[in-house]
């Protein structure tokens, strides 16, 4: 029984890739509704995985062909693995529930290409994601990587025209060379070891150069797939292009990927070779690109194009727990801060994937998503702005959304070690989310001067479905309190906590007046502001610039974990 | 200096004569080129790796090497993606650049086709 | 005579690697590129990596190099506009110095590798009889680490699925690459009624031999597909077309077989892809078997590229 319980890992990896395969022989409508029972039996396997670890405790692990590392490879999830396995699976199942309405293939019909594609790449990226969640062996993990990229990349350059097909391949390359310095570190840990098995290694790794090589590169390879600014490169163009569904599967869960990686690499591959220096680097870009990401973000015309920076903001926000969860003698650790991240992470999956959604029905309604024309849509289409508005309210913490706990646990953290820095960038995150969540709702609310023309009537089952996703994210906090101290999470109805939700909503009027485009000139220095940033980062996404920066965090980092090294 | 170290620090060099490749070519082309050059960098340094461990009687340690075709055949795989990408991007847009507009200027999209 | 020979080897080495970045013309680095591979072969076998040396020489420098040079070509129109792109003297500085930074690291890494080396050499040893296989790495890339070669499949057929979704909606199912003529008296014609016998031999006998000598299904595959692509090259066979169920029955057939393999090893032996006792040679070699095709028309429909035109011949 064990054993069976044990194998749902295995299973967890092959149940999509041979719903791929078989798919791809039956062709057409067929390998549509293969895909699409394959959704649940995936759910179910995530949950089972989940229900065996609440049960016993332990770790779970699989010793694949029985042989144990450092021959072999072991599969192993830990409660890490099984939230996030559990989280992609709610995700895709919603997204394909969203996609039968842009990707249907008439039983009968001949085959058409978009939709086709679309459902095997659905089941490639889960099986791939699943599979970087459960492996445990460094190599694994590459080839693992190396799928994900194949297959979100195709999802990006779906509608086959030019912009897109450019973005798709400005991904590709970007995503390889991130690829190739992840390969380049775990070649070294095997020189320097003489193992790739993620636990083998734990016990082995000590802090000196070729360890402090091996993060360096590991971790900024890492992040260029994950798109953390200044490396965000790729991600605006290749998530805006991309069709609405494919969009959700991107910035909600592709990305999530490589984070995750970094998360397994530093805390448990190298704890106590990753420095506090280097963390707060780590942390500090992440609140660069929450600014930037924001800014960018409010002086966009189109909505997806808004969404898609939101992203790079919100990635920003995955990366601020590095520097709390050191505990007193300087060593990662599995605590409070580590579920807090976790939480983070799976709110913005739920949430983000609703945004894009929702976004994507308003393209398809109206023909178009120019914010500045948005306006009489939340008349015409109720559901989808209360889905984009939920998930807005989700990403800027408003409670009970799951961001809203993460936040406390982190600001806990942050009062608990002395870090005031992180307290504010904590705080102050929410007001530059709420910019550009306001920016959208205002322009929704405004009253149309004519009636508003539909071009198309949405399905209400996708609406229902972006409707779903956002409140699972806003409601996450009832199902996170279980396992947070009790004392994290003071009365959330109390006259302060409305009071601050309040001042973030206020603040993120003030940024959207100030620093959105408009047709007539802004205020004064507000709108200079705006438009640096946006030359700022417009520099930034140029490949020289992005590339060079790649090398040059990777010097950084590398430069880091050596100074701060015990001696 | 013996000859895995040679390798080694051979390996050392393509890295870095790949990424300068990488960064500063603007040609889609030439950056699959680089990117190999560094791939092939990567991979003859886990052989140098492999070969220092040569024991029991094998000329290096089976494992590296093992893993190192698994590498050779990804990267082949990379190559014929970017490769597909970049001919249906010369096709369809004419141009192979992979600059583009700052987003705030990509114009809006007139509807689905 | 050999420290010499391994010096100028680096030497030759590292001025093709240039000559590939900085050679003015797309066509001629992709050349110097190939000529790079050939090299790296003998590299490989100086490291005592003969299998690696068969696989780089048939995919790193064959099928990659053939796939450049066929890029290179098409994509003659496009230089001049990559040239005006190009950027100034202080990126190339800025540039050249991150690189030789990451050299300098990667080269201070090398120089404190530990000594004696950690290696897994004598494990494999002691466990490869279990196996039944009598090269290493084969026991490697089937038993130890077999689930690394089931994703390597995988991963090869979603780059081709990746490479079919670029296809122009009015050709979906469509034949790829253009139609070749067929000139009966000319030298392609020749070569390609003369090869593919001896080939195909070759490719199998490679195949053969790599579970007990250096060889294997993907030196093996290669050399198959290089007789497919000959043939279709000459216009003796046309590319079929991307909607034919054969097709995708075959390209499923190595993965699948795989999995069905791992779950028999899942039921009988208590672990996916655990060979039961005495059974182990006669599974790898089925799931070797079952590969073969599948690895033979993904490396040479890889390198046809995305469907051009529709399905009549």
């Amino acid at each position: 029984m064990r054993a069976m319980t044990e194998g749902l890992l295995v299973l967890a990896v092959l149940a999509p890739f041979v719903g791929l395969l078989v798919g791809l022989v039956l062709g057409g409508g067929r390998a549509q509704r293969l895909a699409l029972l394959t959704l649940p039996v995936g759910l179910v396997i995530a949950a089972g995985i989940a229900a065996t670890l609440v049960r016993s405790g332990e770790t779970l692990v699989y010793l694949l062909g029985g042989w144990a590392p450092p021959l072999g490879i072991a599969l192993r999830a830990d409660g890490l693995s099984a939230v996030m396995l559990l989280a992609v699976a709610v995700v895709i199942c919603a997204i394909g529930v969203y996609a039968r309405a842009d990707f249907w293939n008439e039983a009968g019909a001949p085959e058409a290409r978009a939709p086709f594609a679309f459902w095997l790449l659905l089941l490639a990226v889960w099986g791939s994601l699943n599979l970087v969640f459960v492996s445990g062996d460094l190599f694994t993990l590459y080839v693992a990587l190396e799928l994900l990229t194949f297959s979100a990349v195709p999802l990006v350059c779906l509608d086959g025209r030019g912009e897109t097909l450019r973005a798709a391949l400005r991904y590709l390359l970007f995503a390889l060379a991130g690829s190739l310095l992840y390969l380049l570190g775990a070649v070294l840990l095997y020189g320097g070891y003489g193992t790739l098995d993620i636990s083998l290694l734990a016990g082995r790794i000590r802090p000196e150069p070729i360890a402090w090589a091996a993060a360096a590169l590991m971790t900024v390879g890492l992040l260029a797939k994950t798109a953390l600014f200044p490396l965000h490169i790729w991600l605006p163009p290749a998530h805006a292009g991309a069709p609405a569904a494919a969009s959700a599967v991107l910035s909600a869960l592709v990305v999530k990927g490589s984070w995750f990686l970094v998360v397994r690499l530093w805390f448990d591959v190298m704890p106590g070779v990753v420095t506090m220096p280097s963390a707060q680097m780590l942390a500090g870009l992440g609140a660069a690109a929450i600014v930037v990401g924001s800014v960018v973000a409010l002086r966009q015309e189109r909505l997806k194009l808004l969404v898609a920076y939101s992203t790079i903001a919100q990635i920003g926000y995955l990366f601020l727990m590095f520097p709390l969860a050191f505990d007193a003698a300087g060593r990662l650790v599995h605590g409070a801060v580590l579920t807090g991240g976790l939480l983070q992470a799976v709110s913005h999956a739920t949430a983000k994937a609703g945004m894009f959604m929702a976004a994507g029905l308003v393209y398809a309604a109206l023909g178009h998503d120019r914010i500045a024309d948005l306006a009489g849509v939340a008349r015409a289409m109720p559901v989808t702005v209360l889905a984009f508005a939920i998930s807005g309210l989700a990403l800027m913490g408003v409670v009970p959304s799951g961001a809203y706990l993460a936040k406390k646990i982190m600001l806990d953290a942050a009062s608990g070690t002395g870090q005031w820095w992180w307290t504010m960038v904590l705080q102050g995150g929410a007001v530059f989310t709420a910019g550009y969540v306001v920016l959208v709702l205002v322009n929704v609310l405004r009253r149309p001067s004519g009636p508003v023309q539909l071009v198309k009537r949405v399905s209400r089952l996708s609406e229902l479905a972006a409707l779903g996703l956002a409140l699972c994210s806003l409601s996450l906090a009832f199902a996170a309190l279980g396992p947070v101290p009790g004392k994290v999470v003071s009365d959330p109805l109390a006259p302060g906590e409305l009071g601050t939700t309040l001042l973030v909503f206020l603040g993120g009027a003030l940024l959207a007046l100030g620093l959105a485009r408009r047709a007539t000139a802004g205020i004064g220095a507000a709108f200079g502001v705006g438009v640096a940033f946006e030359q700022a980062d417009a520099f930034l996404r140029r490949w020289p610039s992005a590339s060079i920066a790649l090398l040059t965090l990777a010097a950084l980092f590398g430069w880091l974990m050596l100074a701060g090294a015990p001696a | 200096m013996n000859v895995p170290t040679l390798f080694g620090l051979c390996a050392a060099a393509l890295v870095g004569i790949g990424l300068y490749g990488l960064i500063v070519d603007p040609h889609p082309l030439r950056k699959i080129l680089a990117f190999n050059v560094v791939g092939s960098g990567v991979f003859v340094l886990f052989g140098a790796i492999a070969r220092r461990g040569a024991a029991a009687g094998m000329g290096g340690d089976p494992v590296p090497q093992a893993l190192l075709i698994t590498g050779i055949v990804v990267a082949f795989s990379a190559t014929a993606l970017a490769v597909a990408l970049l001919k249906r991007l010369s096709d369809e847009a004419g141009s192979v650049t992979l600059s583009s507009d700052a987003p705030a200027r990509a114009k809006s999209d007139a509807g689905h086709d | 005579m050999i420290v010499a020979l391994n010096v100028g080897l680096v030497a030759l080495i590292l001025g093709l690697a240039v000559w590939a970045i900085v050679a003015r013309e797309p066509f001629a680095a992709v050349v110097g590129f190939i000529a790079y591979g050939l090299l790296l072969t003998l590299v490989w076998v100086q490291l005592h990596g003969i299998d690696v040396a068969l696989t780089e020489a048939a995919i790193g420098g064959g099928l990659t190099g053939a796939l450049l040079i066929g890029a290179a070509t098409r994509l003659r129109g496009t230089e001049a506009e990559a040239r005006a792109e190009r950027p100034g003297p202080a990126t190339r500085w800025l540039a050249a110095a991150v690189s030789v930074a990451v050299t300098l690291a990667l080269a201070a890494c090398v120089l404190v590798l530990p000594v004696p080396a950690p290696t897994l050499a004598p494990e494999v040893a002691a466990h490869m009889a279990a196996t039944e296989v009598g090269n290493p790495i084969t026991s490697v890339l089937l038993a130890f680490r077999a689930m690394d070669t089931l994703l390597e499949a995988i991963v090869l057929l979603f780059a081709l699925i990746g490479v079919w979704s670029l296809t122009p909606d009015r050709f979906w199912g469509g034949r790829p690459g253009l139609r070749q003529g067929y000139d009966a008296n000319g030298i392609l014609a020749y070569a390609a009624r003369l090869l593919p016998p001896i080939g195909i031999v070759a490719g199998i006998y490679i195949f053969w031999v790599g579970a007990d000598r250096p060889g294997g299904k993907f030196q093996g595959a290669t050399i198959l597909a290089a007789m497919w692509l000959l043939v279709m090259m000459a216009g003796l066979a046309d590319a079929p077309p991307i909607r034919r169920t054969w097709l995708r029955a075959l390209l499923v057939a190595g993965p699948l077989a795989f999995i069905a393999v791992g779950l028999v090893g899942a039921v009988r032996a208590g672990a996916f892809l655990a060979y039961p006792p005495g059974l182990a040679k006669p599974l790898i070699l089925a799931i070797e078997f079952a590969l073969m095709p599948t690895l033979t028309l993904i490396l040479g429909l890889m390198l046809v590229g995305t469907p051009q035109r529709g399905d009549t011949p």
